[in-house]
């Protein structure tokens, strides 16, 4: 009676969730009448450098959000608990505002007209080629993305148990020994979740990169889109580079949780301290 | 010192997160199109934007939209939930496997994979793409947030509270009505409100499965900051931002009274 009541999802998750990407995969390996190809995934070969770009793009706006975020989510995690969640509402807002007004506001204040480099200007100074360069890019997707780094870094920073801190001091732990050793280990759950949360989309974006990078500076969300509504229409080579970011995005995930377990391995050395 | 230095650092922090979003908003009030230089103070972006016909029927798409998928997604998560809590170790793992899909693929992945079978069955049964496609797509990516909501809530309850319902003559479906749902009801308004608030939000999944005929908010937007730098935009931010910081405010001071009330009575 009760396996009766998950019957309608299961179903509505094998006809909207499995046939759709399955169909991508079958997508992929066909041409446009249907027969069988590996043209779509050779044709992927082409835009090896729009990977390698996207890549890297997105890895480098992780590595800013995480280093901007740590120490955010330190101090916030030791605020008296009233200011705490005071700050968190804070933090949290932008996450609100939707990811397009965002960019927008980023796409006015880098123009050449724009708000910066008028201040610039103001003090001679420019104007600067801000708006269509990759830092514009990286600036886009750290601002949009802070946010979903602070959060999950703050949530295990706040469970933290003080008296292990304690502890490693009365140990003789000098303050920089204790957060190396101590804080950032049992903040290792909540870095993974954090570069997952910013790096997938990050490298998947075709918003940020289309209103701040401009016509040279195309990621993997733009050459699909442009596949699929763009005026370069061919679902099948876009189904193609949906596969292959599909795979860059599993096998990123894969490397980054085998970091998180080998953690867990040395908590178990320990005896289930957490607990 | 050290605690100078520290809220120094938040308050940076601070500013670069909102310094962006408060420029936008002041400009809303600029007499002319420019986004440096204020010439003088006008309402009539505000004006244009509410005499704006496609960002006003975009607007009802979108609430439309939302409602209906967050509601219907509610209904079909919670159910799935408690099946799937009721399963055996395997195909419960291989369940919350196949529902945790639509959260981890990117979501371009996500719209262009359902895009595929829409256009595939558009063309072979006779409908185009719009209002249906729209509120299917947005049940596949809010209903697996639903069952994360609720399957916690599940696992915390007794179930020696079900047993008892039914010694004490409930059926199945009056013992979920009166013990089950009560008890998991906190995951599931967490779980709506968190669809809700996803398919209000959503632009790129939308943006693939709408076809031509019909656009939500965001794709709007997207249309609009396409074409030219708008202060319409700028206006229609400010009233987004003014929204959001009024719901926020509310379900943190509805939290804060929870919290007293709950301290009384311990």
């Amino acid at each position: 009676m009760k396996k009766l009541a998950s019957a309608p999802y299961i179903i509505w998750m094998a006809i909207f969730i499995i046939v759709p990407l399955i169909m991508v995969a079958y997508f992929a390996f066909t041409t446009a009448d249907g027969a069988y190809t590996i043209d779509n995934i050779v044709k992927t070969g082409e835009y090896i450098p729009i990977f390698v770009k996207s890549i890297a793009l997105a890895a480098i706006a992780t590595a800013i959000c995480l280093v901007i975020a740590y120490p955010l989510a330190y101090i916030l995690a030791n605020m008296r608990t009233s200011t705490q969640s005071t700050m968190l509402m804070i933090i949290i807002l932008p996450m609100w505002i939707n990811l397009l007004l965002k960019t927008y506001a980023w796409q006015t204040l880098l123009g050449n007209n724009g708000l910066i480099n008028n201040v610039l200007g103001l003090i001679g100074l420019g104007p600067y080629k801000l708006l269509n360069t990759q830092g514009a890019v990286i600036l886009g997707m750290v601002y949009d993305l802070l946010p979903f780094m602070i959060l999950p870094l703050y949530t295990v920073m706040a469970k933290m148990d003080r008296s292990i801190l304690e502890a490693a001091e009365d140990l003789g732990c000098s303050k920089l020994q204790s957060i190396l050793k101590v804080i950032v280990p049992l903040s290792v759950p909540g870095i993974v979740s954090g570069i997952t949360m910013v790096f997938i989309p990050a490298i998947s974006t075709f918003i940020i990169s289309r209103m701040l990078g401009g016509s040279s500076n195309l990621l993997i969300g733009d050459l699909i889109e442009m596949q699929f509504l763009g005026n370069s229409y061919n679902p099948n080579l876009g189904a193609g580079i949906s596969l292959v970011l599909m795979i860059i995005v599993l096998v990123v995930m894969a490397v980054i949780s085998l970091i998180d377990s080998s953690d867990k391995e040395d908590d178990d050395g320990i005896g289930g301290a957490r607990i | 010192m050290k605690r100078t230095l520290k809220y120094l650092y938040t308050a940076l922090v601070v500013l670069f997160l909102y310094a962006p979003i408060f420029v936008l908003i002041i400009f809303s009030f600029n007499t002319t199109k420019s986004h440096s230089v204020m010439s003088g103070f006008t309402l009539k972006w505000y004006a244009e934007l509410f005499r704006d016909r496609t960002i006003i029927s975009s607007l009802v798409t979108t609430m439309i939209v939302a409602v209906s998928a967050s509601v219907i997604s509610t209904v079909l998560g919670t159910l799935a939930a408690l099946g799937i809590n009721s399963m055996k170790k395997l195909p419960r793992s291989a369940a919350l496997q196949v529902n945790q899909l639509p959260i981890v693929n990117p979501e371009i992945v996500t719209g262009v994979s359902l895009m595929l079978l829409f256009v595939f069955f558009a063309a072979r049964m006779s409908f185009s793409l719009g209002y249906m496609t729209l509120i299917i797509a947005h049940i596949t990516f809010d209903a697996p947030y639903v069952i994360l909501n609720v399957m916690p809530k599940l696992r915390q309850m007794d179930n020696n509270l079900v047993d008892a319902a039914a010694d004490l003559g409930c059926n199945s479906v009056q013992a979920f009505f009166k013990v089950v749902l009560p008890e998991i009801m906190p995951g599931v308004i967490s779980g709506f409100l968190m669809a809700f608030t996803l398919s209000l939000d959503d632009f790129t999944v939308s943006y693939f499965v709408s076809g031509s005929s019909v656009q939500t908010l965001p794709v709007t937007i997207y249309a609009m900051t396409r074409r030219q730098v708008s202060p319409k935009i700028n206006a229609l931010s400010t009233l987004i931002f003014l929204v959001v910081v009024a719901v926020l405010v509310v379900k943190n001071i509805a939290e804060r009274k929870n919290m007293k009330q709950e301290e009384i009575r311990i």
